[in-house]
């Protein structure tokens, strides 16, 4: 693993079983790096595998073959998520910050205390240092006039910057982002980008972005890679994903690039579509 | 229709042995289908059993490992101290009912006065716990596998495992923990209101003198009469709990499956309660216990 590789993921597989009980393979040898400091977005759509993924990548699901290997600044070597304990793998959590598509906060307790939860939980910092912790990222994300707010109380915006102080309460190298924008205002969305660029900067992390929203994974990432039907179609940095979108998609020769250009563009028509109009992923995912 | 090997067409075959044998097997089919899920679902409460006890170990011998009191304490009040109203009230009206039933026929065999003691032992031995258990299995139950379903619905389970909290330890433990304390802390006041509701009854509708009905209430009840309700509290407490945490923990399809939840944990329960009492007053009957 080279040095500057904080994930390695490495020939994943994960497969799901079908209504008739033969396996699906949702993760197909999926195979790519995540490097320090930088912001990765892996994009597809729907049913591609993108939410999987980041589910073996949090350790929420066990991967069916393959590695995942981590290389966090303060773990001693690279380890292997899939081997990890239960407690090893809290200990990995330590080191990383999650953004969860509907922000996840806890209904039960007040803005203030949702970010205080992990910090009370995993250190024995005292409770008026804890205050000022949470106060800092609330000013993180210009969020501190709501502080003692119920989530309840909160826009769909508003509770995913909370969500996004509460991931980075405890200084993680690693933030996972699971739809950022989704379900967002034009305006919100890019207020939200905008704070994931800022926070990849100030706090030097390293992001990994699932999203399927081309308008924000073009403002934000630093390397893209493109999923369709558990496969790796393409791994590149923007750059390259900007010139494969721009261009007119009869100038392109190979399948694969005609299919991301579609899906790049958001265009109606093309191979991902067939003639009665619908895409290749609403076909998969009704055929289960 | 299929086609015929000798030309034409064959109609589907449908006599009424046919249709019969197929109403049995469908029948047989789906009888199968709720054992396996039963035993499915027991499989699944003796894991949610499990990893608490391990969780409610770990935080009492681990040191730096909270026990989660304030958790502990807020589910009591939830789970405990809000049913207290109802559990009173439920239990006067059994008390009064107890009475009211048994007065004509004791009163023919002229022991008037020893309804106190079937009031007595009703009460503490069967039903101080299991009108209890069957209160709190709808209004704790219910609250606890719907806020659980809930939050697993919101992603809030998963944010607790990606903050490296395991719900057990967070979520699971304190209601369990609070639904058995306060299972045995409400079965004692059942016993108390629905001694009080007979004796009020006995009292001013049959005459009986409030002294002999303490008197014969005291006379008819020893201390494992007490063990025995207060045991099977516990037992009660605990049942209500896996059980609500389990249907919560398997919430799938949004609002709708939360509904379902909570449906299925107050018919489990009551279920579960009068079945697991059935078995306990069985093996006390056999020991004389």
């Amino acid at each position: 693993m080279e040095s500057d590789v904080v994930i390695s993921v490495q020939e994943v597989v994960k497969t799901f079983p079908r209504a008739d009980g033969t396996p699906a393979r949702v993760l197909d040898g999926v195979t790519f790096d995540v490097h320090r400091g930088e912001t990765i977005v892996v994009m597809g759509g729907s049913g591609c595998g993108k939410s999987t993924l980041l589910n073996c990548l949090i350790g929420e699901l066990p991967v069916d073959g393959g590695r995942i290997l981590y290389h966090a600044a303060r773990m001693p070597s690279s380890r292997d998520i899939s081997g990890m304990s239960e407690s090893e793998l809290n200990e990995l959590r330590k080191h990383f910050g999650i953004l969860f598509q509907s922000g996840a906060l806890f209904n039960s307790m007040s803005v203030a205390d949702n970010i205080a939860l992990p910090i009370r939980e995993h250190s024995s910092v005292p409770a008026r240092l804890i205050e000022t912790i949470v106060t800092l990222k609330l000013e993180q994300v210009r969020m501190l006039e709501h502080r003692e707010k119920m989530p309840a109380q909160l826009s769909g915006g508003q509770k995913k910057r909370v969500g996004l102080a509460r991931a980075t309460a405890l200084d993680p190298e690693i933030l996972f982002y699971d739809e950022p924008s989704a379900g967002l205002d034009p305006v919100t969305s890019a207020a939200i980008d905008e704070l994931i660029m800022d926070l990849s900067r100030k706090l030097l992390v390293t992001s990994v972005v699932v999203t399927h929203e081309m308008d924000s994974a073009f403002r934000i990432a630093d390397r893209m890679v493109m999923l369709d039907r558990g496969r790796v179609l393409k791994i590149g940095s923007r750059a390259e994903f900007e010139i494969l979108r721009d261009a007119p998609p009869d100038s392109l020769a190979r399948h694969e690039e005609k299919l991301m250009n579609q899906f790049l563009n958001g265009y109606g028509r093309g191979p991902l579509t067939d003639a009665t109009g619908t895409s290749e992923f609403e076909r998969l995912i009704t055929a289960g | 229709m299929d086609d015929s090997p000798l030309g034409g067409s064959r109609v589907p075959f449908a006599s009424p042995l046919r249709k019969v044998v197929e109403a049995v097997g469908d029948a047989v089919l789906s009888v199968g289908r709720r054992i396996a899920g039963m035993v499915r679902f027991t499989g699944e409460m003796t894991v949610v059993l499990r990893e608490t006890g391990r969780w409610i170990g770990r935080s009492l011998l681990r040191p730096g490992l909270r026990f989660r009191r304030d958790a502990l304490a807020a589910q009591m009040v939830r789970v405990g101290v809000r049913s207290i109203g109802i559990v009173v009230l439920v239990q006067v009206f059994i008390g009064i009912i107890l009475v009211l039933q048994l007065a004509p026929t004791l009163e023919n065999y002229g022991q008037i006065e020893q309804v106190a003691t079937v009031v007595a032992i009703a009460t503490v031995r069967e039903l101080g716990p299991l009108i209890t258990a069957i209160v709190l299995s709808g209004f704790a139950g219910a609250s606890i596998a719907a806020e659980i379903g809930a939050m697993k619905e919101t992603e809030e389970l998963k944010a607790l495992r990606a903050h490296a909290l395991n719900p057990y330890h967070f979520l699971i433990m304190p209601r369990f923990l609070a639904t058995v304390i306060m299972m045995g802390g409400l079965a004692v006041i059942a016993d108390v209101v629905g001694v009080f509701g007979g004796f009020m009854t006995s009292w001013l509708v049959l005459d009986i003198p409030p002294l002999t009905y303490l008197d014969i209430t005291q006379a008819a009840l020893d201390h494992t009469d007490y063990l025995t309700g207060l045991f099977k509290a516990g037992v009660f407490g605990m049942l209500i709990a896996l059980i609500a945490c389990c249907e919560g923990l398997n919430v799938t399809g949004g609002a709708e499956g939360v509904g379902l939840a909570t449906t299925s944990t107050v018919v489990k329960s009551i279920v579960a309660l009068i079945g697991v009492d059935a078995m306990f007053t069985a093996v006390f009957y056999v020991f004389g216990i």
